[in-house]
């Protein structure tokens, strides 16, 4: 479980990028959060990781308090091609996190294999990052995280640099990881159809300096497809909603 | 076989020409190829190889490597530490601005005229290169990658080896081909000012005793040899840099 409460980040000099921030996201549950641009998603998410120290309130994971990267945590970046290192092969950038963890040379390859048949990348594991697409890279970093066998997997947009087809193609591959492993995701996106087909729940946030505007329970069926699920008239209201949402909360800022 | 005409094209142009000019040449200090290159055979014999050419390349080496360790462990521990690097900085700019030749006197006073002066002069002269390069480097590493990294649990002395020296391995090379070129040249003149051996020294000796198409052969020899360590050092670098080439190439085509 991860539950964040009043946080707050300033930055020298009086920046306030996070207001009070309090949530929680279950074990096993998969929510998304949304924000206008500039909301302060990526500093939340570097105080979520233990990159980033918070000016007031706390993070815990799994009962316990994060002061630093926690080991149950795995991280996906918005920017695959700098997250991944171009210097290791495939295989080496999925199985480095668990030779951090000392685990055996049979369970590591064992991991590596795993997950990147998850992926879809079986095959590739001798190829450098930078000879496969866009869309085969932030497989490989996924892979990467699943096969760390975190309790939680961190999202920081991890598709809004791909094009929208493989888009779709990792959405469904995110949802079917999530079914399959039970681990907790937390998901952020400034895309709010993404955001409605994905998540169990979605949170807006505001603009900055942030707190949470609203929340939804998605209650579309558990079982969801690009085709049906997207035109499906619950998942066009609550789009509808959130989109409402989005637009107060980037409203109020200019007139306040 | 075409990048290979390229490569030879030149220097068998100039050689052709250096050899045709000086061909009927009387001067005694630029004698005709044609002796130069009779008594190059002549004078580089096995013994004198030995003799000669091998303690100098045992210090080029010695002394590259040294400079190698040290410009890189200093420069990784600069380039990581903001407050380092503010104080050592205007020390570092006043200490490369010194030509190591100027050091040999005085570094003969308290290392003798042996092999150890020799290799202190070489790794003072390509010391920084490497150094300030491999500073540039360290502090050029993107941040989301030293982000993954951490978030990763992969720290301290790891995430040196694993993220950080890779990642600077690029820059790091360019410092070390500028050091090589550099200790050659240190090498060469601290075998001018005292020696009893080495290939400055032996060029030096036929310069004062008249030799002058042995003084000439060796300095061909010298060249040559530039030569071949540098090639040596683009083998060595395009393997260990196949992936920036690589990543290089992709970006470029993309």
């Amino acid at each position: 479980m991860l539950s964040v409460s009043g946080l707050r980040k300033v930055y020298q000099p009086h920046v306030e990028a996070l207001r009070d921030l309090t949530f929680t996201v279950e074990r096993g549950e998969l929510v998304c959060l949304v924000g206008p641009s500039g909301c302060g998603k990526t500093t939340l998410l570097r105080c979520i990781a233990g990159l980033l120290e918070p000016t007031g309130g706390k993070v815990s994971l799994d009962g316990r308090e994060v002061s630093g990267p926690p080991p149950g945590l795995a991280m996906v970046f918005q920017e695959y091609g700098r997250s991944l290192f171009p210097w290791m092969t495939v295989r080496d950038n999925v199985e480095l996190p668990l030779k951090q963890k000392r685990l055996p040379r049979t369970r590591r390859s064992a991991l590596v294999e795993e997950s990147l048949t998850a992926v879809g990348l079986a095959g590739s594991e001798s190829a450098y990052p930078w000879q496969l697409s866009g869309g085969m890279q932030q497989r490989v970093a996924i892979a990467r995280a699943v096969a760390y066998e975190p309790s939680t997997l961190l999202m920081d947009e991890p598709f809004a640099a791909v094009d929208a087809q493989t888009r779709a193609d990792l959405e469904d591959l995110v949802r079917s990881l999530w079914q399959r492993l039970g681990v907790t995701v937390l998901f952020i996106t400034h895309d709010i159809d993404e955001a409605v087909y994905l998540g169990q729940r979605v949170l807006m946030l505001s603009s900055s300096p942030t707190v949470v505007q609203d929340e939804i329970t998605v209650d579309l069926p558990a079982e969801r497809d690009q085709l049906h699920t997207r035109a499906d008239p619950r998942f066009t209201e609550l789009r509808t909603h959130v989109y409402e949402q989005i637009q107060a909360a980037k409203l109020s800022t200019r007139t306040g | 076989m075409r990048k290979v005409a390229y490569v030879l094209g030149l220097p068998v142009v100039l050689f052709a020409a250096w050899y045709l000019i000086s061909a009927g040449s009387e001067s005694f200090y630029a004698p005709p190829l044609r002796d130069i290159l009779a008594s190059f055979g002549r004078t580089w014999t096995l013994d004198r190889l030995q003799a000669d050419v091998l303690p100098s390349l045992l210090r080029l080496t010695a002394g590259f490597l040294l400079a190698a360790v040290i410009g890189v462990a200093l420069g990784v521990a600069i380039g990581l530490g903001p407050r380092l690097r503010a104080t050592v900085e205007p020390v570092l700019e006043f200490f490369r601005a010194i030509p190591p030749p100027v050091l040999v006197p005085v570094i003969m006073l308290f290392a003798g005229i042996g092999n150890g002066m020799k290799i202190i002069v070489i790794v003072f002269g390509c010391v920084w290169p490497v150094l300030l390069n491999t500073v540039e480097g360290v502090r050029a590493v993107d941040s989301v990658q030293l982000d993954t990294a951490r978030a990763y649990g992969i720290n301290g002395f790891d995430r040196i080896r694993r993220v950080v020296l890779p990642s600077a391995s690029p820059q790091i090379a360019a410092g070390l081909r500028q050091a090589l070129s550099i200790a050659i040249i240190l090498m060469v003149i601290s075998e001018m000012f005292a020696a009893s051996n080495g290939l400055g020294f032996t060029i030096v000796q036929f310069q004062r005793s008249f030799a002058i198409p042995e003084m000439w052969s060796g300095i061909i020899l010298l060249g040559l040899l530039g030569f071949g360590l540098s090639l040596l050092f683009r083998l060595a670098e395009g393997r260990a840099l196949r992936w920036y080439h690589g990543l290089r190439a992709a970006s470029k085509g993309r």
